[in-house]
């Protein structure tokens, strides 16, 4: 069982900056620590083995363990005020669509002090409907409940108003949608015995309960999971008329002096304010970043973009698993040193027994560049998968790779610790999908020596440990280069490229932002050469979160293989108002950028590429320098014993491909494990396997671009994991070495 | 749902010899089946020493609960796959395979 975990606060320093290390340790005695530039990732005893260089640095040195806690589940806090001071009646009311009613007692709005136990929470109760806890502060607590559970993903509109004067409490629970013979509506009037003071000093909080504080943190508890719209707080007891009449967004003018908060959550969607309309300015915030921009109960499907009519998206989708920061305490830091060449690094952290590397990127010297040849790191793709539990959690996993699945013992981690946050290919524990990840927190799956159940047969490797195969052969050719991240790319657009002449990409860079896209586009149309050493890349459009670095977005709309789907009405991003989904979709396939782009994957065993006349064109001479013209490219290698596997591309001129692409090489005799891709398919049809359908390939495409520059995509993630076969003597490292040895010399194409 | 029939046992040869890769699809079709069963219950190998050493355990079908560990482990990947196959093949024909 993973021990010792930790992360940073920056992804990607310069010299000079200074970078924060988090960690956690359950050992006994201290830990200790060291820097440590990463070259190799994978431990397979069939490959090179794991490769770092020790770098001394300040960082060095033993620390106290200390066990430090996720806390996750988001909800909205608004902060006392003093027109709150005192509140004796009230009613408080909202309209919600509880997603998980049954899974116990949740909250939904409220004012309630956990240290005294006065105040008020409307909330759900064991039974699954909806119940007013009442609390005077002196140990007495009153609860009035519906007594009937709620039915999940339904929209109701429910309410509870308290007469200070005499003590009565009503309680409303209406549906929006009525059915027959499935009665959930319940008003209830009934006197109370106990009196709630007005004094109660307690912030107003949606979705969640106080349970107290740990150091400078407040813990939450009983959070809800659902949307919550249009949540309103009065100073009276409101009728059952008015509290119609006041659930809109126009509060009619008599009413208007009643009203403490009446809060729009359409406003302020990019952000993590909820926006109180009311004249007393009752702003919060939201924590640990619940969904926005999701469909509010009045949604009618006439409009899908937020920013059309915003009005329709007054929901907040909170789930008791979401998760933005640890929140952990600084164990030591870093100011990085100058001198230290640009690289992959990490602080390695280490007790008896189990060790983890918190790896980032030192860039070269701010503003300049020390290599022609620049390798990106997709730190948004990482975040995408940001410790992922499909094997834990969806069954077909042993489908997709063909064998049955392995863990690590860090998944064995994540599968009981859930608090440490889900990945853009999981579910939330109420069946919604992921649409936002964030690095402030251990990210398991992105680290060296991991081993993921996705990678093939082999060496499991996958995102960053694959990745680092990439680095390693860069290494061995004495190749110099410059690391960046996405982050990076997005933040300053074409201005951190400009000064390359040859970007690399991962093995599987995924994930883009319209900034990163952009940016590699000008990269080429300046005369940039783009090396693409694996598949499936510009695929999703992302954004990320316009003020909290290092949080990502993910709209899964539409078409594409998807590990869930956006809600219909629910495609666009909340951060940016940007259509998500596919930039296949958003009218830029992956063709348009490298010439190829996705078309089938399978996760067994990876094949070879058997070359094409086009591959014998003069201009593309250099590429197959010392490759003989019968010999099968890559039928060898640690991902899945073959160059072309996991996830492929292929050439499309009708999706973008140049006209002057040349298609090199073909990969061919997959397995029966790959399918082709679901953007591809409109009517499904059997025949869509590997070894049946002619869209389960790999095309090895290359073109020049109008600038002087050129393209050249192996259009397969297996790729990097067959460059050290024979100790870097192979065909797949000398076509990748020709390839970048001709990218780097100045001369026009 | 496909159901193993009389006829199925001719393939058990060939996941033997090759339990993850090109397969016919007769053996494919078994697969399938197999492979794709639900949570509840569904093995799963615990890597314990990296690239050397798996433990065999089945998850339970709930979300977060630990994974219950049997007392089988294989220094093969293939062996692992070989004993998963002749556990399911017992649990859909009844039928003890030899080894
Ligand atoms: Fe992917």
């Amino acid at each position: 069982m993973k021990r010792i975990m930790g992360y940073s606060d920056r992804i990607s320093v310069c010299p000079h900056d200074t970078i924060r290390f988090m960690v956690s340790s359950e050992a006994a005695g201290d830990y200790s620590a060291r820097l440590v530039r990463v070259i190799h990732g994978d431990t397979n005893p069939e490959g090179p083995g794991y490769k770092e260089e020790a770098i001394a640095s300040t960082v060095t040195g033993r620390y106290p363990s200390r066990r430090q806690e996720i806390h996750a589940g988001s909800c909205a806090v608004v902060p006392d005020h003093a027109c709150l001071a005192d509140l004796g009646s009230f009613t408080v009311q909202a309209l919600v669509w509880p997603t998980t009613p049954a899974k116990g007692r949740q909250g939904l709005a409220g004012r309630w002090n956990g240290r005294t136990g006065a105040g008020f929470a409307l909330g759900i109760d064991e039974s699954g409907g909806l119940a007013l806890r009442l609390g005077d502060g002196r140990g007495g607590v009153a609860e009035v409940a519906s007594g009937k559970p709620m039915l999940a993903r339904e929209w109701y509109f429910v309410a509870a108003s308290y007469d200070a004067a005499t003590g009565t409490v009503s309680l409303y629970q209406e549906p929006l949608v009525p059915y027959a013979r499935t009665d959930t509506a319940v008003a209830i009037t009934t006197p109370v015995a106990l009196r709630v003071p007005g004094n109660v000093q307690a912030p107003v909080l949606f979705a969640a309960r106080h349970a107290g504080s740990k150091g400078s943190r407040t813990l939450f508890a009983e959070h809800f999971n659902g949307k919550i719209d249009r949540p309103r707080l009065a100073c009276r007891a409101l009728t059952r008329l008015e509290m119609e009449q006041v659930r809109g967004d126009q509060i009619p003018v008599a009413l208007q002096s009643s009203m403490l908060g009446v809060w729009n959550f359409s406003k302020c969607i990019s952000s993590e304010t909820i926006w109180d309309d009311s004249p007393n300015r009752l702003h919060g915030e939201t924590f640990n970043l619940p969904a926005r921009a999701m469909t509010g109960h009045n949604w009618t499907g006439e409009e899908m973009a937020w920013t059309h009519k915003p009005e329709q998206y007054g929901a907040i989708h909170f789930h008791d698993d979401d998760l933005h920061d640890a929140g952990w305490e600084v164990d030591f830091e870093l100011t990085i040193p100058a001198g230290l060449k640009s690289g992959v690094y990490a602080a390695h952290v280490a007790i008896d027994g189990d060790e983890d590397f918190i790896p980032f990127v030192i860039r070269p010297p701010r503003g300049t560049a020390t290599s022609k040849l620049l390798f990106v790191l997709p730190t948004a793709s990482y975040l995408a998968y940001a410790n992922e539990h499909m094997v834990t959690d969806a069954p077909l996993a042993e489908l997709l790779t063909g064998q049955v699945s392995t863990m690590q013992p860090a998944d064995m981690f994540l599968n009981e610790h859930r608090e440490y946050g889900l990945s853009c290919y999981d579910s939330h524990s109420d069946g919604s999908g992921v649409c936002y990840s964030t690095r402030l927190r251990p990210i398991v799956t992105m680290r060296p020596k991991y081993q993921s159940w996705l990678g093939g047969k082999g060496s499991g490797l996958w995102q960053m440990n694959a990745d680092l195969h990439i680095t390693d052969w860069l290494e061995a050719e004495k190749l110099g280069y410059d690391v960046i991240t996405d982050e990076d790319v997005h933040d300053e657009g074409y201005t951190a490229l400009a000064p390359y002449s040859v970007f690399v990409t991962s093995t599987h860079h995924e994930y883009w932002t319209k900034q990163m896209w952009t940016a590699l586009d000008a990269f080429k149309k300046h005369g940039g050469r783009l090396v693409y050493t694996g598949a499936n890349a510009w695929y999703w459009r992302i954004a990320y979160h316009p003020t909290r670095p290092g949080v990502m977005e993910v709209r899964r709309a539409e078409g594409g293989i998807r590990a869930w789907a956006a809600e219909p009405g629910e495609a666009y991003h909340s951060f940016t108002g940007e259509y998500g989904g596919l930039w296949r979709r958003n009218g830029l396939a992956p063709q348009r950028m490298a010439g190829s782009g996705f078309t089938a994957q399978g996760f067994d065993i990876s094949s070879y590429y058997r070359r094409k006349p086009d591959s014998f064109d003069p201009r593309v001479r250099f590429i197959f320098e010392g490759v003989g013209a019968e010999e099968l490219i890559g039928d060898f290698g640690l991902i899945g014993g073959g160059a072309a596997g996991l996830e492929l591309d292929r050439a499309d001129r009708v999706l973008g491909t140049a006209p002057n692409a040349l298609v090199l090489a073909s990969s061919e005799n997959h397995t029966g494990v790959y399918m082709v891709v679901l953007e591809e398919i409109y009517i499904n049809s059997p025949g869509l396997c590997g070894g049946e359908s002619d869209l389960v390939r790999a095309d090895l495409v290359f073109y020049e671009t109008p600038a002087g520059g050129a393209v050249f995509a192996t259009s397969s993630i297996a790729w990097a994991g067959s460059l050290s076969h024979n100790n870097y003597n192979n065909n797949v490292a000398r076509i990748t070495g020709n390839v970048i040895r001709r990218f780097l010399d100045p001369a026009p194409f | 749902m496909y159901q193993i029939t009389p006829e199925d046992r001719q393939y058990v040869d060939e996941f033997r010899k090759t339990p993850v890769g090109r397969h016919s699809p007769g053996l494919q079709r078994i697969l399938n089946l197999f492979r794709g069963e639900p949570m509840a219950g569904k093995y799963v190998l615990v890597c314990t020493k990296p690239h050397r050493e798996w433990m065999l355990g089945q998850f339970t079908g709930v979300r977060g609960e630990k994974i219950r560990m049997t007392n089988q482990s294989f220094t093969s990947l293939d062996e692992a796959e070989w004993y998963v196959f002749k556990q399911r093949w017992k649990r859909h024909t009844g039928e003890d395979l030899p080894d």
